[in-house]
C-alpha cells in the first residue's frame, strides 16, 4: 500500500509538457467587457451589421444573466472585466499560403506535436489552426473544395459563406442558452467552419488545434458543422496552453447540425494547461457543445478524452429531433492535483425510434473532483426511445472525489432506459499480475488506466488514439524509478 | 544451484504462515511441493514473487547466486522467476498480447536488449501458440476476463512461454481443470522444459504428476518441509492421505 | 427565485405561526427563522425539481394552524389483519387514546405520546428531539415548527420486543381541511430489536397535508426493522422527513409502500455513524390516477467497513408521476464501504412520466459502489411466452407487474404483515391468477 501511495505521489509531481509560450507580438484588445468592445472585436474582423447586432444582443442578454452555480466545481469569482477579450497574432497581410506564415508559428506547432508542413505531405487530416482566438491556417483548403467541401476559419466563412454562418448560427446553441454560451456569443473572435455538401463523405480526418499563448487572454471560439443530407465527416479537436499562474478563460461554443442520413463525429483531445500541483494556475474551461440530429436517421456522436483545464464544464449534448436519429457519448476524463471536472452529456430524445448511447469513464487522482452529470430525457413524443448509460469511476488515492449525477426523465411509456454505474480502485492484485510478469508499477497502471478507458479510446479516429493514449498515462504518470 | 531456500520464514499479518523452510532446486529439476490445505504452499510461491502482503521474518533465498529479496517483484521477473497465478486475475480493456509485448519488451529491456518489432513479436506469439495449444481469438480478448478456469490456466502456460523463465512456481495449476484441460497445461509444461530451467509444480494432488512427472517430491505441513523423496512419494500420499504425514510430524 | 405565489405562501406560514402560542419556544421560533431564510421550494430547487409540492399547496391548502375534530368511530378497516401488535393511533395530528391498544409495557420498552409522557420520558424526548433531523428541508422546518404530537419509542438494552409497534395516522378530511404536523422519535438502546410500521390513511374529499418527522436512533448492536404503508385514499399531501442514525454493528431494514395520496414526499436518510453496519431499504410505488409520488433517499457513509444495498421499484400508471432520487455518499475516511443501490421503472400508460436520479458521491478510494436504474415495459418476450402457454394477455401481463413488484418484499419477516403488504399489491395489480 505505501509503495502505491509512492507512486501515486510520484505521479503528481509530472510537469505539464506543453507549457511554453511563443513570442508572437500580439494585437490586443484593451482588456474589461462593454459594448465597445465587442464593437472593436466585431470591427476588427470587418463583420456585417447583423452580426455585429447579433453580438450585442448577446452581449445585452449576458449582462442579465447569472454565472451558473449548479455544476460541483469551486473557484475563486471570474473579474470579467479583468480579461483581454481579443488578441490576435499580429499579421501584415491575409495570407494565401503556408510559406507565408510566420515561422515562429510554425514553430509553435510543431512543438505541439502538429506540423503544419508536415500535413501537406501527409494525406490524412486537414488541419485549421486557432491561437489566442484567430485561425492562423488551414490546410488542404483545395483538395477539400473540389468535393464541395468548406473548412475554413470562422472569420472567412462570414466573409465568404455568410448566408450558411447567417442561417446556422446559433441555431443549436442559441444566444440565451446558457451564461457562458451568451457570453461567447458576444465575443467570439475565430473558430472553425464546416459543411459538407449532401451525400458527401469527407475523404480526411478534419481538425483544429486551439491554443491560447497571451497573458489574461481568454479564448472564445466558435465552431460550427453542417452536414447535409447523407455527408459524413470526422472532426478532431485538440487544445493546448501555456503555464500560467493566473487562471485564464476558455469559453468555446461548438454546433453540429446533421441534416437527413447525415453524420458527424466529434473528437476532443482536451489538454489545457491543469494548474500546477497546488492548484494554481489553469485554464478554466466552461465549454458549450450540442449537435442537433435534424433529419431522420442522422448520427451524432461525441468522443473527448478530458485530460486538462484546472476546472471543466462541459456537456457535449444531443438533441435527437429526426425519427431513428442517434447520438453518442463517449468520454475519458481525467483529474488530478486540485483539477476540477464536471462533465456529461444531455440526450434529449424528441422524434420516434431514437437511440443513445453514454459511456463515461472518469478517473481521479491526487486532490481532484470529478463528476459525471448528464440527462436522457425522453419526450412525449418519442415512441420506442432507447438509451443506455455506463457511467465508471476510477480513484487513484484516498483524496479524490468522484461524484455521478444521472438524471433521467421519461415521458413516453415505450421508453427503455438503462444506466449503470460504478465506483473502483486499481486492484493491487492487478499490480502485482503485472510486476510478476515484469511490467513495472508505472507501466502498469499506464496499462489499467488505459484498459479502463478502452472503449471510449477505440473510438477515437487512429491518428489521436495514440496521442490519447499517451496523454492520459502522462497525466497520471510520474517518473518512477 | 539455481535457487537455494535456507530457514525461509514468513508472516501474514500476525500469523507466522513459513516456519523454516530449505529447499535447493538445480537447472533441470522438477520439485513439486504437496501438502494440505493451510500448509503454506501457496505462502511459498508468493514469497518467491514478491507479493507484499507478506512479510520475511527469518531467512535466506537465493536465485542464482543473488540475494532474491534485494529484487522488486517486476524485477524478480526480469531475472527470470515466473509465478503462474493460481486465480488469474482479470484486467479489463487489456488484451493478453498488449500485456505480453508490454512485459517482453520490459523483461528485455532490464536485460538490455533491444524491444521486439509489431513483426518479431507476432511471430515469437504464433510460435508460442501452438505449443500449449491457445487460440489467438482468446489472447485479443481482455486478459482472463470471461474465460473459464481452463482458459485461465492454459493463459497462465502461454505467458510462461512467452517469458521464457528460468524457474517457473505454479501455483496449484491443476486446481479446477478437466482431464482434458489437465494434460494440455501439463504438455504445454512438458515441451518448456529443458536442462538450463527449473520447475516448482505446487499441489494438493498428485494427479497432477502424472503429467508432470518431478524429479523430488517435498510435503509441506504447518510451513516446514516435513518429507522429501521422489515421485513415489507422491503415489504413497495418495494412497494413504496426508493424516499419515500429520502423524507423522506429530510424533516428531 | 420565489415567485410571487410562494412567497405568499410563505407569508401565510409564518404569519400563522406568530399568531399562535408556539411563538414563544425557542426551538419552533428558531425553525421559522430558519424557514423565512430558506424559503419553499421553487421549480428551480434541484431537490424538489419535479414536484412542484408550492405551486399546488399554495392551491389546494388554506393554511391555519388550527386542526378539526374527526368523528371517526371504527378504525378497524385500517388495522392490519391478523398482526398481533403495540397500536398507536393518531387522528388529525393527535394522539388518540381510546383508540390506541397498547396495553401494560414492562418497564424495558416505552410506548407514549409526547404530551402523555411521564417526567423521564419527557427529559429524554427533550435531550433527543431535533438531534437528527436535518434542517435543510423545508417541510422539516415547518414540522420542527408546527408539530403538534409525537410518539416516543424506547427499547432499552438487550431487549427484544417481539410484536411489532404499529403506528397508524388518520386523516379524517369529510368535513374540512385537515392539516396535521407529527413527529416520532424512536430509540433503539444497545443490542435491542423492534419492528414498527407506520401506516397512513385519509379519507374525505377536503384536501390535506400531513408533515412527519420520525428520528431514529439505533445503538450499537441494535436492528431495527420500519415499514411505511402510505395507502391514502383522500386528498392528502404529505412530506415525511425520516432520519435514521446507525451506530456500530447495527442492522437496519427499510420497506415504504406507497399506493395512494395526491402527492407523497418521502425524505430517507440513513446515516452510517458505525463500522460493520448493515442496512437494507427497499421500496415499492405503485401509482395512479393523478398521484405524484417523490422518493429521496441518502445513505451517508461516515465510517469505513459498513454495507448498504438500496432497491426502489416502481409502476406507474395512469397520469401518475414517479420521482426518485438516490444518493449514495461515501465520505473521506468511510474506506472498505460497499453500497449499492437499484431503482427500476415500468410505465403503463401514455402520459406516465418517471423522473429518475441515482447520484454517487465518493471521497474514499477502497469501495465497492454501483448504482443501476431502468426504465421500460414489460418484457414482451416473457409475456408471449406466458400467452403461449394459454395464459390470457390481461392476466399475463398482471402476472408480470405482480413478480416484477414482489421481490422487494423478501426483507419483511413478520408473516402476517407480508401477507398484508402481498394483498395490497395484489389488489393494486388487479392479479386474477
Amino acid at each position: 500500500m505505501s509503495k502505491d501511495n509512492q507512486v501515486l505521489e510520484e505521479f503528481t509531481s509530472k510537469e505539464y509538457e506543453h507549457g511554453w509560450n511563443v513570442n508572437l507580438e500580439a494585437d490586443e484588445a484593451p482588456k474589461g467587457l462593454s459594448e465597445d468592445i465587442v464593437r472593436f472585436i466585431s470591427a476588427k474582423k470587418n463583420e456585417p451589421t447583423w452580426l455585429l447586432d447579433w453580438r450585442l444582443k448577446a452581449f445585452r442578454l449576458w449582462e442579465k444573466m447569472k454565472e451558473p452555480t449548479w455544476a460541483n466545481v469551486h473557484y475563486s469569482k471570474i473579474n470579467y472585466q479583468d480579461i483581454i477579450y481579443y488578441s490576435a497574432p499580429k499579421q501584415k497581410k491575409s495570407l494565401t499560403g503556408l510559406d507565408e506564415v510566420d515561422p515562429e508559428l510554425i514553430k509553435t506547432f510543431e512543438k505541439l506535436g502538429i506540423s503544419i508542413t508536415e500535413q501537406k505531405r501527409l494525406t490524412g487530416v486537414a488541419v485549421d489552426a486557432v491561437i489566442d482566438s484567430v485561425s492562423v491556417a488551414t490546410t488542404f483548403k483545395s483538395t477539400l473544395g473540389e468535393l464541395g467541401i468548406i473548412f475554413c476559419s470562422f472569420s472567412e466563412a462570414v466573409k465568404e459563406h455568410p448566408e450558411l454562418i447567417r442561417k446556422y448560427l446559433g441555431s443549436v446553441v442559441p444566444i440565451t442558452d446558457n451564461y457562458f454560451a451568451a457570453l461567447n456569443s458576444a465575443v467570439f473572435s475565430d473558430g472553425s467552419f464546416c459543411y459538407i455538401p449532401k451525400g458527401v463523405r469527407c475523404p480526411m480526418e478534419l481538425s483544429t488545434y486551439f491554443r491560447i499563448n497571451a497573458a489574461n487572454t481568454g479564448q472564445f471560439e466558435r465552431t460550427l458543422i453542417i452536414a447535409d443530407e447523407g455527408a459524413y465527416v470526422s472532426y478532431l479537436e485538440g487544445c493546448t496552453a501555456p503555464m500560467r499562474d493566473e487562471n485564464q478563460l476558455h469559453a468555446a461554443v461548438v454546433e453540429l447540425y446533421a441534416m437527413k442520413d447525415a453524420e458527424i463525429k466529434y473528437s476532443t483531445v482536451q489538454n489545457w494547461y491543469p494548474g500546477d500541483k497546488n492548484g494554481k494556475g489553469g485554464i478554466y474551461n466552461f465549454v458549450t457543445k450540442r449537435g442537433l440530429c435534424f433529419g431522420d436517421h442522422s448520427k451524432i456522436s461525441w468522443t473527448q478524452v478530458e485530460t486538462g483545464s484546472a476546472i471543466t464544464w462541459k456537456y457535449p449534448s444531443c438533441i435527437l429531433k429526426g425519427d431513428y436519429s442517434m447520438g453518442e457519448f463517449y468520454s475519458v476524463a481525467v483529474t488530478n492535483n486540485y483539477q476540477q471536472a464536471d462533465t456529461g452529456t444531455k440526450m434529449i430524445h424528441i422524434g420516434k425510434n431514437t437511440k443513445s448511447r453514454i459511456v463515461s469513464k472518469g478517473i481521479s487522482a491526487g486532490k481532484s473532483q470529478n463528476s459525471y452529470r448528464g440527462q436522457v430525457h425522453i419526450m412525449k413524443r418519442a415512441s420506442n426511445a432507447r438509451n443506455f448509460s455506463q457511467c465508471d469511476s476510477l480513484l487513484m488515492g484516498d483524496q479524490c472525489g468522484a461524484h455521478t449525477f444521472p438524471y433521467i426523465d421519461v415521458e413516453n411509456q415505450t421508453a427503455r432506459i438503462e444506466h449503470e454505474a460504478t465506483t473502483s480502485k486499481i486492484g493491487e492484485d492487478q499490480i502485482f499480475y503485472c510486476l510478476q510478469r515484469g511490467i513495472d508499477e508505472e507501466a502498469a497502471v499506464a496499462l489499467i488506466v488505459n484498459g479502463y478507458a478502452k472503449e471510449v479510446l477505440n473510438q477515437l479516429p487512429m491518428e489521436f488514439a495514440v496521442e490519447a493514449q499517451k496523454l492520459l498515462a502522462l497525466t497520471l504518470e510520474g517518473s518512477v524509478g | 544451484m539455481m535457487l537455494s531456500i535456507k530457514n525461509l520464514q514468513a508472516k501474514i499479518g500476525k500469523k507466522q504462515i513459513l516456519n523454516g523452510i530449505d529447499l535447493q532446486v538445480n537447472a533441470g529439476e522438477v520439485h513439486a511441493i504437496m501438502g494440505p490445505n493451510g500448509s503454506g504452499k501457496s505462502t511459498l510461491a508468493s514469497v518467491l514473487a514478491g507479493r507484499e502482503d507478506y512479510e520475511v521474518t527469518e531467512g535466506e533465498v537465493l536465485f542464482n547466486g543473488k540475494n532474491l529479496f534485494d529484487f522488486e517483484p517486476s524485477d524478480r521477473a526480469a531475472e527470470g522467476i515466473f509465478l503462474a497465478f493460481q486465480y488469474p486475475v482479470e484486467i479489463p480493456g487489456v488484451s493478453t498480447i498488449n500485456f505480453m509485448k508490454t512485459a517482453v519488451n520490459k523483461i528485455r529491456q532490464y536485460r538490455g536488449q533491444s524491444p521486439l518489432d509489431a513483426v518479431a513479436f507476432l511471430q515469437l506469439m504464433k510460435e508460442k501458440m501452438k505449443l500449449v495449444e491457445i487460440d489467438q481469438s482468446l489472447l485479443s480478448r481482455s486478459l482472463n476476463e470471461g474465460f473459464s478456469g481452463g482458459e485461465k490456466k492454459r493463459n497462465e502456460i502461454f505467458q510462461m512461454a512467452m517469458l521464457e523463465p528460468k524457474l517457473s512456481i505454479l501455483d496449484e495449476t491443476d486446481s479446477g481443470l478437466d482431464i482434458d484441460a489437465l494434460k494440455i497445461v501439463a504438455n504445454g509444461v512438458n515441451s518448456l522444459r529443458s536442462k538450463n530451467n527449473a520447475t516448482i509444480v505446487v499441489t494438493h494432488y498428485q494427479r497432477l504428476l502424472d503429467y508432470i512427472v518431478p524429479d523430488f517430491v517435498h510435503v509441506l505441513y504447518k510451513g516446514k518441509i516435513v518429507k522429501s523423496g521422489t515421485k513415489e512419494l507422491a503415489k504413497e500420499l495418495e494412497a494413504k492421505g496426508y493424516d499419515w504425514i500429520k502423524n507423522e510430524a506429530a510424533l516428531v | 427565485m420565489n415567485t410571487a405565489t410562494e412567497t405568499s405562501l410563505l407569508k401565510n406560514i409564518i404569519a400563522s405561526f406568530n399568531s399562535t402560542k408556539s411563538a414563544e419556544d425557542i426551538l419552533r421560533q428558531k425553525a421559522i427563522e430558519l424557514l423565512e431564510e430558506t424559503g419553499l421550494p421553487s421549480a428551480k430547487s434541484e431537490e424538489y425539481k419535479f414536484t412542484p409540492i408550492t405551486k399546488i399547496l399554495e392551491k389546494k391548502i388554506n393554511w391555519t394552524s388550527t386542526t378539526p375534530a374527526s368523528s371517526l368511530s371504527s378504525i378497524n378497516s385500517f388495522l392490519i389483519k391478523d398482526l398481533a401488535a403495540y397500536l398507536v393511533v393518531l387522528v388529525n395530528g393527535k394522539y388518540s387514546k381510546e383508540l390506541s391498544k397498547i396495553g401494560d409495557l414492562q418497564n424495558n420498552l416505552i410506548i407514549t405520546s409526547f404530551s402523555e409522557a411521564n417526567a423521564s420520558a419527557k427529559a429524554t424526548i427533550k435531550s433527543h428531539l431535533e438531534t437528527v433531523v436535518k434542517s435543510e428541508d423545508s417541510f422539516a422546518l415547518i414540522n420542527n415548527a408546527f408539530w403538534q404530537e409525537g410518539i416516543f419509542i424506547q427499547v432499552l438494552q438487550n431487549i427484544i420486543v417481539e410484536k411489532p409497534i404499529l403506528v397508524l395516522h388518520i386523516n379524517d378530511a369529510n368535513q374540512e381541511q385537515v392539516i396535521s404536523h407529527t413527529r416520532l422519535l424512536v430509540l433503539l438502546e444497545k443490542e435491542s430489536q423492534v419492528s414498527i410500521i407506520e401506516k397512513s390513511e385519509s379519507i374525505g374529499e377536503q384536501p390535506c397535508l400531513h408533515t412527519f418527522t420520525e428520528e431514529i436512533i439505533v445503538k450499537e448492536s441494535a436492528t431495527f426493522e420500519y415499514c411505511k404503508i402510505q395507502n391514502d385514499h383522500g386528498q392528502i399531501h404529505q412530506v415525511s422527513n425520516t432520519t435514521i442514525l446507525q451506530a456500530t454493528s447495527s442492522k437496519v431494514n427499510t420497506f415504504t409502500l406507497t399506493l395512494d395520496g395526491k402527492l407523497i414526499r418521502n425524505n430517507l436518510t440513513i446515516i452510517i455513524d458505525g463500522e460493520q453496519c448493515e442496512s437494507h431499504f427497499n421500496g415499492l410505488y405503485l401509482l395512479n390516477g393523478n398521484t405524484i409520488a417523490d422518493n429521496h433517499t441518502v445513505v451517508d457513509h461516515q465510517k469505513p467497513n459498513s454495507f448498504s444495498n438500496e432497491l426502489y421499484k416502481g409502476i406507474m400508471d395512469d397520469n401518475a408521476k414517479g420521482v426518485f432520487n438516490g444518493k449514495i455518499y461515501v465520505r473521506p475516511n468511510a474506506q472498505k464501504t460497499n453500497a449499492f443501490q437499484s431503482n427500476r421503472n415500468i410505465l403503463m400508460s401514455e402520459s406516465s412520466t418517471i423522473n429518475t436520479k441515482p447520484q454517487l458521491e465518493i471521497w474514499a478510494d477502497d469501495v465497492k459502489c454501483s448504482h443501476g436504474c431502468t426504465t421500460g415495459q414489460l418484457d414482451e418476450e416473457a409475456l408471449f411466452y406466458l400467452q403461449a402457454r394459454g395464459i390470457p394477455h390481461q392476466s399475463a401481463k398482471s402476472m408480470l407487474l405482480y413478480a416484477f413488484a414482489l421481490d422487494v418484499l423478501a426483507s419483511i419477516k413478520n408473516e402476517n404483515l407480508k401477507t398484508y403488504l402481498d394483498q395490497l399489491i395484489s389488489e393494486r395489480l388487479h392479479k386474477n391468477f
